[in-house]
């Protein structure tokens, strides 16, 4: 549902996407991991029109991505996009933060929203937080409350930028955990991170970027336990064995 | 003392007649400068570069011309053109244009202000301009913005005794009117003075709770 065709881009003189190729089918979950400066968060981020590529084509079920173009918002809608920094509205409860799409971009009906609203809530476990505004809140929670906005949008595919890179090591968990429950769901998530445990064992595929070109791609536990790229072995062994 | 007591009796109800005038002029103008900063300031936020460099040259134009000079052009150059103004409705109209720019300053920075995330994270639920604006960005620079709106809303009153000079009756005129023909100077100007402070009292501690709600988060 989301196809990448040689899609360059460059910041300046700084060429960070040199030619990707790639495409993520319905129901499948794809990790991208690779160092940092890699253009892994680019990747997602010119699949929802955040930033504009300078070549290749980006479609997302067969709508061709152009942030420009009024279609944007259609792509945007069915493609939620969850944040490395959560980015909750801070002056609006949480509850107010998950309908606000829906009311304002959707137009929902105020109950109908409400009700989904706070289903989600409960999906995500902060119920009891509904009416808090997002600084009472932890990363964790935060983080949990954005992945509950995203999915307010009722998305077809769910972007995650790096979803724990901000979060203390004890909150990860609750974060991953939502977010294995929505792969076992069946939804389309395409994941820049650096929790190798969760790509092994969640992850479909997995992409590894270097430089701004897919060095390997395969499934999951393959590429991730025998790796036959030298860039992406020596980038996993850094990885896991850091000391 | 006993004769400023005397004298202040005597003159307060004229004087007040000109505090009247003093606050439409200030609120007049306060709500113009607001709704034209605000297009100012949308317009140089827009990502559009004509209107952004219209906006900017246009503040630049407007902080450039004094106030008083503003005032003539309205009040004494338009009846040439054919636009003729009252003196209160060539107050209003020129105070709002020249504050407008510093509002539009003011409004710039709190928008400026807000995390890209916020615009980022309202882009990606599908909002459009307009509608990030209007429910995210907006609201989050208010807060930041109040303090110094409040300091503006200070100035315009202090500033407001310029429409003297195109012959609003408002309270710094009553009072030269009064002191140039009771020669009272003193006693007319002390309480002219006085008027003017406690007007600006409440503003000051409006401005003071602006400050400590937006440091509390």
């Amino acid at each position: 549902m989301i196809e990448l065709t040689d899609v360059h881009k460059s910041f300046g003189e700084n060429e960070v996407l040199k030619g990707i190729t790639a495409s993520v089918q319905k129901g499948e979950v794809v990790c991208i991991v690779g160092p940092s400066g890699s253009g892994k968060s680019t990747i997602l981020r010119c699949i929802n029109g955040l930033e504009s590529y300078d070549r290749g084509e980006i479609s997302v079920e067969g709508l061709k991505v152009d942030r420009d173009a009024p279609s944007i918002v259609k792509i945007r809608t069915q493609v939620s996009m969850v944040f490395q920094r959560f980015n909750l509205f801070p002056h609006r409860t949480v509850l107010e933060n998950v309908i606000e799409g829906p009311l304002y971009v959707k137009k929902e009906p105020r109950a109908h929203a409400l009700e989904r609203g706070r289903a989600l809530l409960v999906q995500v476990g902060l119920a009891e937080k509904a009416d808090a505004h997002p600084p009472q809140l932890s990363g964790g929670q935060q983080q949990r409350v954005a992945i509950a906005r995203a999915l307010a949008m009722q998305p077809k595919a769910i972007l995650f930028d790096e979803p724990t890179s901000a979060l203390d090591p004890e909150l990860v968990g609750d974060v991953l955990g939502v977010m294995r429950k929505l792969a076992d769901d069946g939804m389309t998530m395409v994941v820049v991170t650096h929790e190798m445990g969760f790509a092994r064992d969640v992850a479909d595929r997995v992409l590894f970027i270097d430089g701004g070109v897919i060095v390997e791609q395969g499934p999951a536990k393959a590429l991730l336990n025998q790796p036959q790229h030298p860039r992406t072995q020596d980038f996993l062994r850094r990885v896991l064995h850091p000391l | 003392m006993k004769g400023f007591w005397h004298d202040a009796a005597e003159f307060f109800p004229i004087l007040m007649s000109g505090v009247v005038l003093t606050i439409v002029v200030t609120i007049g103008s306060l709500l113009l400068s607001t709704v034209l900063g605000l297009v100012w300031a949308m317009m140089r936020v827009s990502g559009i570069r004509v209107l952004s460099m219209l906006s900017a040259s246009l503040i630049n134009v407007i902080r450039g011309i004094p106030i008083i000079v503003l005032l003539f052009y309205l009040y004494f150059v338009m009846p040439d053109l054919g636009v003729t103004l009252s003196a209160l409705q060539a107050a209003i109209l020129g105070l709002g244009i020249a504050y407008s720019a510093y509002q539009a300053e003011n409004f710039r920075a709190g928008i400026e202000a807000i995390d890209k995330g916020q615009i980022e994270a309202a882009q990606s639920i599908g909002m459009g301009w307009w509608l990030t604006m209007r429910r995210v960005v907006l609201p989050q620079a208010v807060r930041i913005v109040l303090p110094p709106y409040g300091n503006v809303m200070i100035m315009m009153l202090k500033d407001s005794s310029q429409a003297s000079t195109i012959t609003v009756a408002e309270l710094a005129l009553q009072g030269k009117l009064i002191a140039s023909s009771t020669f009272k100077n003193t006693n007319v100007f002390t309480l002219v003075a006085l008027m003017y402070l406690t007007m600006s009292i409440p503003l000051i501690l409006l401005v003071r709770h602006f400050e400590k709600r937006a440091g509390k988060k």
